[in-house]
């Protein structure tokens, strides 16, 4: 069991584990190899970051590349899973879902709910998603909302290695369409993964950190940055619960309610834009059914009403930092 | 001067232990301390416990503070004798180097892996002189239910913590597991590590899985320690043992857990997510079903030891916490002529909730 | 007297019994839309019925078809049940897709029919998939997705056939060109003069045929199927066809030509062209054909006054089935 693996490697081990279980399952993307029909090495890139690395000498006829057409192969990989496969595809950038929006929320979200109960797609949308990587507003974006609204799709963002290979491999053996979303900047967090095959369930936040004053909720890149705020807090005597949602469709509300219920204080942490987000969402549940609870009121930490910038100077305020996560949870504390 | 002077430090319980808070000391500085005696709690994300003293002396300086978190092995207290001057202690305090907390240290793995003929299997182990001590665990159990125990052990014999199949990081794919895949798996681990011989102490199924060891290879094993062992009486508690296999989340798996010990607040957050991430485990499921289906179902227990085990002209030991809701103390008394010690204070998870009575207890044995 | 069709009797009668009860379907629609007595919108296919039956009469079960928003001629000539579809666009619980999907939606996966579709162009993608993988799997079906001339400028259609062609796919794009895309002339809406053109830039051979006449449209189709069948890849085939009536039903028509309609219930009527056909080759006579119609005008009765008998759906159904867990 204790062995330490990055998130980036557990992706694949993930991936190539089930693979090897199951031949229907199959990888679909951009240069998931690389270098297909040119001249030099096959397997040339395994992803643009190099995550499916080594899966094609392994899984030949499972891993395909695609040309630069996300609406073709993600709606070739939906209609497959219609027909007896359980497709990866994998859209590098989460920002590159515009292109292919329609397959996924007027085709594989809806499915089952117009064929009357009959269909069942089980495809898993892969992307990278978040912002620190100097990326600019069009490859750095979060957009979890987008897919949260949309009845009929799950939604995951992994907060670390362990969590992304038990996620990673529930998304493909769940019969529904997932959207499964990967920090880019926690790829070389690592942590001790099992090198068995092991599935996370859908639907149940993990506890990161366990605490009496004040409830974060929070899921990716910011749950380390929770855990760093809630750091410096216990040194000033304040003692923080992190929950890490994991899957934000389905979505934990029993445990968010729960540790509400004990700390009576909520910051909500969120990486993506602050209109109609998941903190605004996980805020209005608990207003509306914990609000005897609240011994002050909700405080939200995401990025600002703007498109992600460039220039690292304006990055890093763009992005929730502890100093950010920890001021408002003082704030909380009537501080 | 300074080989007078002997440190207390902060234990590491199991492999991921970096760092703990010292919660209190039990004894103050001036104290005459004996190896064994308790002095002080130490609490870790995963449990809390007592430590006891691993050598005596006299307690010159209390260094760790009540309340501050320290890195595994970071100087906790001085022992020295009133001979020993304090500005020698308090060079001695200047001089010790704090280990710092490493993420991505690099160390010497604290298990192993066997290749045996019933599959993979992992253990754990201590070097030592003598007959060596085999450490079994029970039903859903792993080698660090031994935490508190095998470092103890260790200052006395070899000692190895095994996972049995199905359990912990041993192989979890197994064709109708039963007691027979159990015992085979000890014996063909003794064989790979050339023990002859070995002072067998098994915990609940664990137990069981040592007597019938001792049974079915008599000359294979030099003692046994039962601690709340099954296979001595009928009765177990199917709440806990159905709801163990089928508790699927957190919230069901915790209030199951709270029927291993006596002080139900040592069921941790980290214990139950470390119980989950087994369970979540390929194979693990059906595993589990199938076992208490062969061994436990319906609220008794299938295979008695206790017959057998008193023909035996072999020394054994029964130990139980006296609040076992698992399997009922009563069934302490079973087997003729065993040596029986019933430990107040503690349930069924005893050699964690009372370590130092039972380490105390199996190095008596040997 | 030898028969010169490529189909023996049976199969004439059952190519004659699809487009026939299409037909109606549509036809009965036509009317009872018009009443008032079907909630929503329908698109109908009428007029159109020789192409998606010419095509699927070359397949089985475990073949793929990608509809249109006028989807009811392709589910009937794939072997949907009629009697479910007319509950389903009565929005009853009995219907194909529970109520919960109406005209536009209705699907029979078991029947290999993917669904019809409210997206224009969205259906060449999920087809690319199907023949996929009826690769990856390896057995013999194909992945067929119709499109009109308005939603072969789709991206998502472009891009399939690129997709089809690099991957050698057993897919097959049918272009239903009636001329219109909504109220928007195809002389408008297309810069290429012909489909053919379009497939060659693809990498793949074109095919046109006169959609209004079944053995051309049967014969080309089973060219091309046995082609993707047998390894040879994506086709597209251009079925040149008439809408007999308009974009939606209450479409006015007023972008037609004066006597459009007319002239092509009259001359250009794909069902009338298939009887002249077969009774003036002395294969089958007007009498078999009749009773055909019959049949199918009984089925149609039956299917509307067992639709409007039908159920509503409850309440509780109105969450479920949004995920197969959740």
């Amino acid at each position: 069991m204790a062995r330490t693996l990055s998130m980036k490697d557990a992706i694949n081990e993930a991936l190539d584990q089930e693979m090897t279980r199951d031949p229907t399952v199959i990888m679909m993307g951009e240069d998931i190899v690389g270098g297909a029909g040119a001249a030099g090495e096959d397997d040339a890139w395994g992803g643009v970051l190099g995550v499916s690395k080594g899966l094609y000498h392994k899984h030949p006829k499972q891993m395909i590349d695609t040309p630069l057409s996300e609406s073709a192969y993600v709606g070739a990989a939906i209609g497959a899973a219609t027909c007896g496969l359980r497709p990866v595809a994998e859209l590098m950038f989460i920002d590159f879902m515009g292109v292919c929006l329609d397959q996924i929320y007027n085709q594989a979200a809806k499915f089952r709910y117009m064929f009357g109960g009959k269909a069942e797609t089980p495809v898993v949308i892969r992307a990278m998603c978040g912002a620190g990587f100097r990326a600019a507003a069009q490859h750095s974006q979060m957009l979890t909302p987008i897919f949260t609204h949309i009845p009929g799709l799950k939604v995951v963002c992994p907060s670390n290695a362990y969590d992304t290979k038990g996620l990673l491999i529930q998304a493909i053996r769940d019969n529904d369409p997932v959207i499964f979303l990967e920090h880019k900047n926690l790829y070389a967090s690592e942590c001790d993964v099992p090198e068995e095959p092991y599935a996370i369930p859908f639907g149940e936040a993990s506890i990161a950190r366990e605490g009496s004053d004040v409830t974060i909720v929070t899921y990716g890149l910011m749950v380390p940055n929770s855990l760093a705020a809630a750091e410096t807090l216990k040194k000033e005597g304040i003692d923080v619960e992190v929950i890490d949602l994991r899957t934000l469709s389905p979505i934990d509300m029993d445990t968010v309610i729960e540790s509400v219920e004990n700390t009576g204080r909520l910051v909500c942490v969120d990486e993506a834009n602050p209109r109609c987000s998941i903190a605004t969402d996980i805020s209005a549940n608990v207003a509306q059914d914990a609000f005897g609870a609240l011994k002050a009121p909700i405080e939200m930490v995401t990025a600002p009403h703007s498109p992600v910038p460039f220039s690292p100077a304006l990055e890093d305020l763009y992005i929730p930092s502890p100093d950010r996560i920890a001021a408002a949870v003082r704030k909380t504390m009537g501080a | 001067m300074s080989d007078l002077i002997t440190p207390i430090l902060m234990p590491k319980w199991g492999l991921s232990m970096r760092e703990g808070t010292l919660a209190a000391w039990h004894v103050e500085e001036g104290t005459e301390i004996k190896p064994g005696d308790e002095i002080m709690d130490v609490e870790t994300d995963k449990i809390a416990n007592v430590v006891e003293a691993a050598d005596g002396g006299l307690l010159r300086r209390c260094v760790g503070i009540a309340g501050e978190i320290y890195p595994v092995q970071a100087l906790l207290g001085v022992l020295a004798p009133a001979s020993v001057s304090d500005s020698e202690i308090d060079a001695y305090i200047g001089a010790f180097e704090m280990p710092v907390i490493e993420e991505d240290e690099d160390e010497a793995p604290t298990h192993e892996i066997a290749e045996l003929g019933v599959g993979r299997i992992r253990y754990a182990s201590r070097d030592g002189d003598g007959t060596p001590v085999i450490l079994i665990h029970g039903f859903g159990g792993d080698s660090d239910n031994w935490l508190f125990n095998i470092d103890a052990i260790a200052a006395d014999a070899p000692v190895y913590a095994l996972d049995l199949p199905g359990h912990g990081g041993s192989v979890k794919s197994i064709d109708n597991p039963g007691l027979g895949t159990m015992v085979e798996a000890v014996i063909q681990l003794m064989d790979h590590l050339l023990i002859d011989k070995a002072h067998l102490v098994g915990h609940s199924m664990g137990g069981l899985v040592s007597g019938q060891t001792a049974i079915d290879h008599g000359g294979r094993v030099a003692s046994l320690t039962l601690i709340c062992s099954a296979g001595l009486g009928n009765e177990i508690n199917s709440d806990y043992i159905d709801g163990f296999v089928s508790a699927a989340n957190r919230k069901e798996l915790k209030p199951t857990l709270k029927h291993l010990f006596a002080d139900q607040s040592l069921v941790s957050r980290s214990m139950v997510d470390d119980l989950l991430k087994y369970k979540r485990l390929d194979g693990v499921q059906a595993f589990l079903d199938t076992l208490r289906g062969n061994l436990f179902s319906d609220g008794k227990q299938a295979v008695g030891i206790a017959d057998g085990l008193s023909s035996l002209d072999l020394p054994i030991q029964v130990v139980w916490g006296e609040a076992d809701a698992v399997i009922p103390n009563s069934h302490a008394a079973a087997i003729t002529g065993a040596k029986v010690t019933v430990v107040a204070d503690a349930g069924h998870m005893v050699m964690m909730e009372n370590a130092s009575r039972v380490n105390e207890l199996i190095k008596e044995q040997l | 007297m030898s028969n010169p069709f490529p189909l023996e009797k049976d199969g004439l009668l059952e190519a004659y019994r699809r487009m026939k009860t299409i037909r109606e379907f549509e036809e009965r629609l036509h009317v009872d839309f018009g009443r008032g007595d079907i909630p929503g919108f329908v698109h109908l296919y009428a007029g159109e019925e020789a192409a998606g039956v010419g095509i699927m009469m070359h397949l089985q079960d475990h073949d793929r078809i990608a509809s249109t928003h006028r989807g009811h001629g392709h589910c009937i000539a794939k072997g949907v049940d009629v009697k479910g579809m007319m509950a389903e666009i009565y929005g009853k619980a009995t219907g194909s897709c529970a109520g919960k999907g109406g005209s536009m939606h209705i699907a029979d996966l078991s029947k290999g029919m993917m669904g019809a579709n409210g997206i224009l162009g969205a259906g060449a993608p999920l087809v690319c998939g199907a023949a996929l993988a009826a690769q990856k799997l390896g057995h013999d079906g194909v992945g067929i997705t119709f499109f009109g001339d308005g939603a072969s400028n789709q991206g998502t259609v472009l891009e399939s056939m690129n997709l089809a062609a690099i991957w050698n796919l057993p897919a097959i794009f049918v272009v239903e060109n009636n001329g219109y895309a909504e109220s928007t002339s195809v002389d408008y809406a297309v810069a290429s003069d012909s489909y053919v053109d379009r497939a060659t830039g693809f990498g793949m051979p074109g095919i046109t045929v006169d959609g209004t006449d079944f053995f051309a449209v049967y014969e080309a189709a089973g060219e091309v199927v046995k082609r993707a069948r047998e390894g040879g890849g994506p086709t597209l085939l251009e079925c040149k066809m008439i809408r007999f009536f308009g974009h939606f039903e209450g479409d006015a028509q007023t972008y037609r030509a004066p006597g459009e309609n007319e002239d092509n219930r009259k001359n250009r009527d794909c069902l009338k062209i298939f009887r002249a056909k077969v009774t003036e080759a002395g294969v089958l006579n007007d009498a078999e054909l009749d009773a055909i119609d019959a049949e199918v005008m009984t089925l149609i009765e039956d299917a509307v006054a067992e639709a409007k008998a039908a159920p509503l759906p409850t309440p509780a159904d109105l969450t479920t089935d949004v995920y197969v867990s959740y």
